[in-house]
Protein backbone atom coordinates (compact mmCIF):
# COMPACT_ATOMS: atom_id res chain seq x y z
CA UNK A 1 0.00 0.00 0.00
CA UNK A 2 1.26 3.71 -1.05
CA UNK A 3 1.94 5.53 2.12
CA UNK A 4 2.36 9.40 2.30
CA UNK A 5 5.98 8.82 2.95
CA UNK A 6 7.04 8.26 -0.17
CA UNK A 7 6.42 11.62 -0.79
CA UNK A 8 9.63 12.28 1.20
CA UNK A 9 11.68 10.10 -0.53
CA UNK A 10 10.10 11.81 -4.06
CA UNK A 11 11.80 15.11 -2.63
CA UNK A 12 15.06 13.51 -1.67
CA UNK A 13 15.45 12.50 -5.08
CA UNK A 14 14.37 15.87 -6.58
CA UNK A 15 16.89 17.69 -4.34
CA UNK A 16 19.86 17.30 -6.67
CA UNK A 17 17.72 18.02 -9.82
CA UNK A 18 18.42 21.30 -10.97
CA UNK A 19 15.28 22.54 -12.61
CA UNK A 20 12.61 21.06 -10.88
CA UNK A 21 9.85 23.79 -11.82
CA UNK A 22 8.27 21.21 -14.39
CA UNK A 23 8.05 23.55 -17.88
CA UNK A 24 10.82 26.42 -18.28
CA UNK A 25 8.01 27.81 -20.81
CA UNK A 26 9.86 27.58 -24.25
CA UNK A 27 6.59 25.80 -25.24
CA UNK A 28 3.31 25.70 -23.58
CA UNK A 29 0.41 23.41 -24.65
CA UNK A 30 -2.69 24.94 -23.82
CA UNK A 31 -5.99 22.10 -23.70
CA UNK A 32 -9.59 23.49 -23.22
CA UNK A 33 -11.39 22.08 -19.89
CA UNK A 34 -13.98 23.81 -19.72
CA UNK A 35 -17.93 21.76 -20.28
CA UNK A 36 -17.83 21.65 -24.35
CA UNK A 37 -13.81 20.30 -23.76
CA UNK A 38 -14.59 17.48 -21.41
CA UNK A 39 -17.21 16.23 -23.17
CA UNK A 40 -15.98 16.15 -26.02
CA UNK A 41 -12.88 14.08 -23.79
CA UNK A 42 -10.36 16.74 -23.22
CA UNK A 43 -9.45 14.86 -19.82
CA UNK A 44 -7.43 12.18 -21.67
CA UNK A 45 -5.74 13.82 -24.17
CA UNK A 46 -4.53 16.54 -21.43
CA UNK A 47 -3.24 13.41 -19.52
CA UNK A 48 -1.93 11.89 -22.40
CA UNK A 49 -0.15 15.26 -22.72
CA UNK A 50 1.42 14.70 -19.32
CA UNK A 51 2.40 11.51 -19.83
CA UNK A 52 4.19 11.54 -23.40
CA UNK A 53 5.77 14.96 -22.63
CA UNK A 54 7.30 13.23 -19.72
CA UNK A 55 7.67 9.86 -21.43
CA UNK A 56 9.83 11.67 -23.83
CA UNK A 57 12.05 13.55 -21.27
CA UNK A 58 10.56 17.50 -22.72
CA UNK A 59 8.99 18.09 -19.06
CA UNK A 60 11.96 21.17 -18.69
CA UNK A 61 10.96 22.45 -22.05
CA UNK A 62 7.41 21.88 -22.29
CA UNK A 63 4.62 22.60 -20.02
CA UNK A 64 1.38 21.14 -20.15
CA UNK A 65 -1.47 23.91 -19.35
CA UNK A 66 -5.23 23.89 -18.87
CA UNK A 67 -7.64 26.88 -19.96
CA UNK A 68 -11.54 27.43 -19.74
CA UNK A 69 -13.67 27.62 -23.45
CA UNK A 70 -11.46 28.65 -26.38
CA UNK A 71 -14.32 29.72 -28.18
CA UNK A 72 -14.58 26.93 -31.04
CA UNK A 73 -16.66 24.36 -28.91
CA UNK A 74 -17.14 22.46 -32.10
CA UNK A 75 -13.78 21.75 -32.65
CA UNK A 76 -13.10 20.36 -29.15
CA UNK A 77 -10.93 18.86 -28.02
CA UNK A 78 -8.82 21.82 -28.98
CA UNK A 79 -5.14 21.84 -27.95
CA UNK A 80 -2.70 25.42 -28.71
CA UNK A 81 0.59 25.28 -28.85
CA UNK A 82 2.82 28.36 -27.76
CA UNK A 83 5.97 28.51 -28.77
CA UNK A 84 9.03 31.53 -28.37
CA UNK A 85 9.06 33.22 -31.70
CA UNK A 86 6.37 31.45 -33.62
CA UNK A 87 2.87 31.76 -34.38
CA UNK A 88 0.30 29.64 -32.28
CA UNK A 89 -0.68 26.35 -33.46
CA UNK A 90 -4.66 24.91 -33.13
CA UNK A 91 -5.22 21.27 -32.97
CA UNK A 92 -8.63 20.31 -33.28
CA UNK A 93 -10.56 17.40 -32.35
CA UNK A 94 -7.88 15.90 -30.25
CA UNK A 95 -7.68 12.16 -29.16
CA UNK A 96 -5.10 10.56 -26.99
CA UNK A 97 -2.92 8.75 -30.17
CA UNK A 98 -2.85 12.34 -31.80
CA UNK A 99 -1.49 13.55 -29.17
CA UNK A 100 1.35 10.70 -29.06
CA UNK A 101 1.95 12.20 -32.74
CA UNK A 102 2.07 15.32 -32.19
CA UNK A 103 4.21 15.06 -29.08
CA UNK A 104 6.47 12.89 -31.20
CA UNK A 105 6.72 15.20 -34.43
CA UNK A 106 5.67 18.27 -33.00
CA UNK A 107 7.56 18.66 -29.79
CA UNK A 108 10.31 16.45 -30.53
CA UNK A 109 10.96 17.03 -34.08
CA UNK A 110 9.51 20.52 -34.78
CA UNK A 111 7.50 19.63 -37.36
CA UNK A 112 3.62 20.31 -36.79
CA UNK A 113 1.36 17.38 -37.88
CA UNK A 114 -0.61 19.19 -40.63
CA UNK A 115 -3.60 17.17 -40.53
CA UNK A 116 -4.64 18.21 -37.48
CA UNK A 117 -4.55 21.38 -37.54
CA UNK A 118 -7.63 23.51 -37.66
CA UNK A 119 -7.37 24.58 -41.10
CA UNK A 120 -7.25 21.00 -42.00
CA UNK A 121 -10.19 19.42 -40.41
CA UNK A 122 -13.48 18.56 -41.39
CA UNK A 123 -16.18 19.19 -38.99
CA UNK B 1 -21.10 13.74 -20.76
CA UNK B 2 -20.56 10.00 -20.18
CA UNK B 3 -19.66 9.23 -16.62
CA UNK B 4 -20.30 10.97 -13.38
CA UNK B 5 -15.97 11.83 -12.69
CA UNK B 6 -16.39 14.38 -15.70
CA UNK B 7 -19.31 15.66 -14.98
CA UNK B 8 -17.48 16.33 -11.34
CA UNK B 9 -14.53 17.57 -13.05
CA UNK B 10 -16.50 19.98 -14.91
CA UNK B 11 -18.49 21.56 -11.71
CA UNK B 12 -14.74 21.54 -10.21
CA UNK B 13 -13.16 23.49 -12.60
CA UNK B 14 -16.26 26.38 -11.71
CA UNK B 15 -14.73 26.55 -8.56
CA UNK B 16 -11.03 27.13 -9.88
CA UNK B 17 -12.13 29.73 -12.20
CA UNK B 18 -14.08 31.11 -9.23
CA UNK B 19 -10.60 31.39 -7.71
CA UNK B 20 -11.22 29.39 -5.23
CA UNK B 21 -8.02 28.00 -2.76
CA UNK B 22 -9.62 25.75 -1.50
CA UNK B 23 -12.12 22.68 -3.21
CA UNK B 24 -13.42 19.88 -1.37
CA UNK B 25 -14.97 17.45 -3.36
CA UNK B 26 -17.14 14.56 -1.49
CA UNK B 27 -18.80 11.38 -2.54
CA UNK B 28 -21.35 9.38 0.30
CA UNK B 29 -22.57 6.33 -1.19
CA UNK B 30 -25.91 5.41 1.32
CA UNK B 31 -27.23 2.45 0.16
CA UNK B 32 -29.03 3.77 -3.33
CA UNK B 33 -28.00 7.21 -2.84
CA UNK B 34 -25.36 8.89 -3.88
CA UNK B 35 -24.42 12.29 -2.58
CA UNK B 36 -21.84 14.56 -4.07
CA UNK B 37 -20.35 17.72 -2.87
CA UNK B 38 -18.46 20.26 -4.34
CA UNK B 39 -17.36 23.31 -1.51
CA UNK B 40 -15.07 26.23 -2.65
CA UNK B 41 -13.70 29.31 -1.12
CA UNK B 42 -13.85 31.13 -4.69
CA UNK B 43 -15.17 34.51 -5.34
CA UNK B 44 -18.75 32.83 -4.73
CA UNK B 45 -22.35 34.45 -6.26
CA UNK B 46 -25.10 36.54 -5.35
CA UNK B 47 -28.20 34.99 -4.84
CA UNK B 48 -29.68 36.77 -8.02
CA UNK B 49 -26.83 34.70 -9.68
CA UNK B 50 -27.55 31.56 -7.99
CA UNK B 51 -30.90 31.94 -9.23
CA UNK B 52 -29.82 32.43 -12.69
CA UNK B 53 -27.25 29.71 -12.50
CA UNK B 54 -29.76 26.87 -13.48
CA UNK B 55 -30.41 28.63 -16.63
CA UNK B 56 -28.27 27.66 -19.83
CA UNK B 57 -28.10 31.14 -21.01
CA UNK B 58 -26.76 32.38 -18.08
CA UNK B 59 -22.77 32.23 -18.41
CA UNK B 60 -19.70 34.98 -17.25
CA UNK B 61 -17.62 33.66 -19.39
CA UNK B 62 -16.63 35.62 -22.30
CA UNK B 63 -16.01 33.07 -25.28
CA UNK B 64 -19.72 31.77 -25.89
CA UNK B 65 -22.83 32.61 -24.61
CA UNK B 66 -24.09 29.82 -22.91
CA UNK B 67 -23.10 28.24 -19.74
CA UNK B 68 -23.79 24.51 -19.91
CA UNK B 69 -22.06 22.88 -16.35
CA UNK B 70 -24.97 23.41 -13.90
CA UNK B 71 -27.67 22.66 -16.00
CA UNK B 72 -26.18 19.50 -17.81
CA UNK B 73 -25.27 18.16 -13.79
CA UNK B 74 -28.98 19.15 -13.16
CA UNK B 75 -30.70 17.50 -15.81
CA UNK B 76 -28.42 14.20 -14.69
CA UNK B 77 -29.44 14.59 -10.83
CA UNK B 78 -33.42 14.83 -11.99
CA UNK B 79 -33.51 12.39 -14.38
CA UNK B 80 -32.33 9.62 -11.93
CA UNK B 81 -34.94 11.24 -9.20
CA UNK B 82 -32.35 13.59 -7.33
CA UNK B 83 -31.48 17.26 -7.50
CA UNK B 84 -28.72 19.72 -7.33
CA UNK B 85 -28.94 22.51 -4.60
CA UNK B 86 -26.71 25.31 -4.54
CA UNK B 87 -25.38 28.10 -2.04
CA UNK B 88 -23.09 30.59 -1.99
CA UNK B 89 -21.93 33.78 -0.36
CA UNK B 90 -20.68 36.75 -2.84
CA UNK B 91 -17.31 38.20 -2.19
CA UNK B 92 -18.92 41.28 -2.73
CA UNK B 93 -20.97 41.09 0.61
CA UNK B 94 -19.35 38.18 2.58
CA UNK B 95 -15.82 37.70 4.34
CA UNK B 96 -16.48 34.01 4.10
CA UNK B 97 -17.27 33.78 0.28
CA UNK B 98 -17.79 30.23 -1.33
CA UNK B 99 -20.13 27.54 -3.03
CA UNK B 100 -21.63 24.88 -2.04
CA UNK B 101 -22.90 22.83 -4.41
CA UNK B 102 -24.80 19.49 -3.52
CA UNK B 103 -25.75 16.94 -6.33
CA UNK B 104 -27.83 14.09 -5.21
CA UNK B 105 -28.46 10.98 -7.72
CA UNK B 106 -30.39 7.84 -6.91
CA UNK B 107 -27.70 4.91 -7.93
CA UNK B 108 -30.42 2.28 -8.95
CA UNK B 109 -32.19 4.40 -11.18
CA UNK B 110 -32.24 3.58 -14.90
CA UNK B 111 -30.46 6.96 -16.25
CA UNK B 112 -27.87 6.75 -13.96
CA UNK B 113 -24.60 6.99 -15.19
CA UNK B 114 -21.35 4.77 -14.17
CA UNK B 115 -19.14 6.99 -11.70
CA UNK B 116 -16.58 6.83 -14.01
CA UNK B 117 -12.38 7.42 -13.17
CA UNK B 118 -12.84 9.65 -10.34
CA UNK B 119 -8.71 9.21 -9.48
CA UNK B 120 -7.98 10.30 -13.33
CA UNK B 121 -10.38 13.52 -12.49
CA UNK B 122 -8.86 14.38 -9.22
CA UNK B 123 -5.47 14.11 -10.52
CA UNK B 124 -6.54 16.11 -13.70
CA UNK B 125 -8.06 19.14 -10.95
CA UNK B 126 -4.36 18.74 -9.43
CA UNK B 127 -2.34 19.12 -12.19
CA UNK B 128 -4.23 22.41 -13.44
CA UNK B 129 -4.20 23.85 -9.96
CA UNK B 130 -1.33 22.84 -8.13
CA UNK B 131 -1.42 25.35 -5.49
CA UNK B 132 -5.30 24.68 -4.97
CA UNK B 133 -5.80 22.74 -1.39
CA UNK B 134 -8.02 19.91 -2.78
CA UNK B 135 -9.73 17.48 -0.22
CA UNK B 136 -10.91 14.46 -2.22
CA UNK B 137 -13.06 11.90 -0.03
CA UNK B 138 -15.44 9.04 -1.05
CA UNK B 139 -17.36 6.62 0.91
CA UNK B 140 -19.26 3.87 0.29
CA UNK B 141 -20.32 1.44 2.78
CA UNK B 142 -17.46 -0.61 2.13
CA UNK B 143 -14.77 2.06 3.14
CA UNK B 144 -13.38 4.97 2.00
CA UNK B 145 -10.71 6.37 -0.24
CA UNK B 146 -9.65 9.77 1.00
CA UNK B 147 -6.61 12.68 -0.22
CA UNK B 148 -5.84 15.53 1.24
CA UNK B 149 -2.90 17.91 -1.18
CA UNK B 150 -2.64 20.07 1.97
CA UNK B 151 -0.96 17.19 3.94
CA UNK B 152 1.00 16.12 0.72
CA UNK B 153 2.40 19.54 0.43
CA UNK B 154 3.19 20.06 3.92
CA UNK B 155 5.52 16.45 3.73
CA UNK B 156 7.20 18.05 0.03
CA UNK B 157 8.12 20.98 0.98
CA UNK B 158 7.80 24.40 -1.00
CA UNK B 159 10.02 23.38 -3.73
CA UNK B 160 8.41 20.61 -5.20
CA UNK B 161 5.21 21.59 -6.79
CA UNK B 162 2.25 19.15 -6.98
CA UNK B 163 2.12 18.92 -10.71
CA UNK B 164 5.00 17.42 -10.87
CA UNK B 165 5.28 14.32 -12.95
CA UNK B 166 6.54 12.01 -10.39
CA UNK B 167 4.05 13.53 -8.22
CA UNK B 168 0.99 13.33 -9.88
CA UNK B 169 1.89 9.64 -10.65
CA UNK B 170 2.42 8.91 -7.05
CA UNK B 171 -1.06 10.44 -6.46
CA UNK B 172 -2.68 8.95 -8.79
CA UNK B 173 -1.02 5.28 -7.62
CA UNK B 174 -2.30 6.25 -3.88
CA UNK B 175 -6.03 6.98 -4.88
CA UNK B 176 -5.87 3.42 -7.10
CA UNK B 177 -4.71 1.47 -4.53
CA UNK B 178 -6.87 2.53 -1.90
CA UNK B 179 -9.86 2.13 -4.53
CA UNK B 180 -8.48 -1.68 -4.93
CA UNK B 181 -7.89 -1.80 -1.38
CA UNK B 182 -11.88 -1.60 -0.78
N1 LIG C 1 -18.34 27.61 -7.84
C1 LIG C 1 -18.66 28.78 -8.41
N2 LIG C 1 -18.24 29.96 -7.88
C2 LIG C 1 -18.54 31.14 -8.45
N3 LIG C 1 -19.28 31.28 -9.60
C3 LIG C 1 -19.72 30.15 -10.17
C4 LIG C 1 -19.46 28.85 -9.62
N4 LIG C 1 -20.06 27.92 -10.42
C5 LIG C 1 -20.64 28.61 -11.40
N5 LIG C 1 -20.45 29.94 -11.29
C6 LIG C 1 -20.97 31.02 -12.18
O1 LIG C 1 -22.05 30.50 -12.91
C7 LIG C 1 -21.82 30.61 -14.31
C8 LIG C 1 -22.43 29.40 -15.02
O2 LIG C 1 -21.74 28.20 -14.69
P1 LIG C 1 -21.80 26.95 -15.66
O3 LIG C 1 -20.88 25.89 -15.20
O4 LIG C 1 -23.24 26.54 -15.82
O5 LIG C 1 -21.33 27.53 -17.06
P2 LIG C 1 -19.88 28.13 -17.42
O6 LIG C 1 -18.86 27.61 -16.45
O7 LIG C 1 -20.00 29.60 -17.56
O8 LIG C 1 -19.62 27.51 -18.84
P3 LIG C 1 -19.36 25.95 -19.14
O9 LIG C 1 -19.47 25.22 -17.82
O10 LIG C 1 -20.42 25.59 -20.11
O11 LIG C 1 -18.00 25.84 -19.71
C9 LIG C 1 -20.32 30.72 -14.44
O12 LIG C 1 -19.97 31.44 -15.62
C10 LIG C 1 -19.92 31.47 -13.18
O13 LIG C 1 -20.07 32.86 -13.34
MG1 LIG D 1 -18.82 25.50 -15.93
Amino acid sequence: MKSLSELAAIREQMKDKVAIRTGSGDIRVVVGMATCGISAGARPVLNTFVEEVAAANLTEKVMVTQTGCIGICQYEPVVEIFEDGKEKTTYVKMTPEKVKRVVEEHLKGQKPVSEYLIGNTKL
Amino acid sequence: MKDLSLYILDIAMNSVRAGAKHIAIRLEEQDVVLTLTIQDDGCGMTPEQVKRLFDPFYTTRKTRSVGLGVPFLQMLAQQTGGDVSISSKSDTEYADHGTLVTAVFHTDHIDFIPLGNLTETIVTLIQGSPNVDFIYCHSMSRGSVAMDTAQMRSILGEDIPLDNYEVLNFIKSYLQEQYQQL
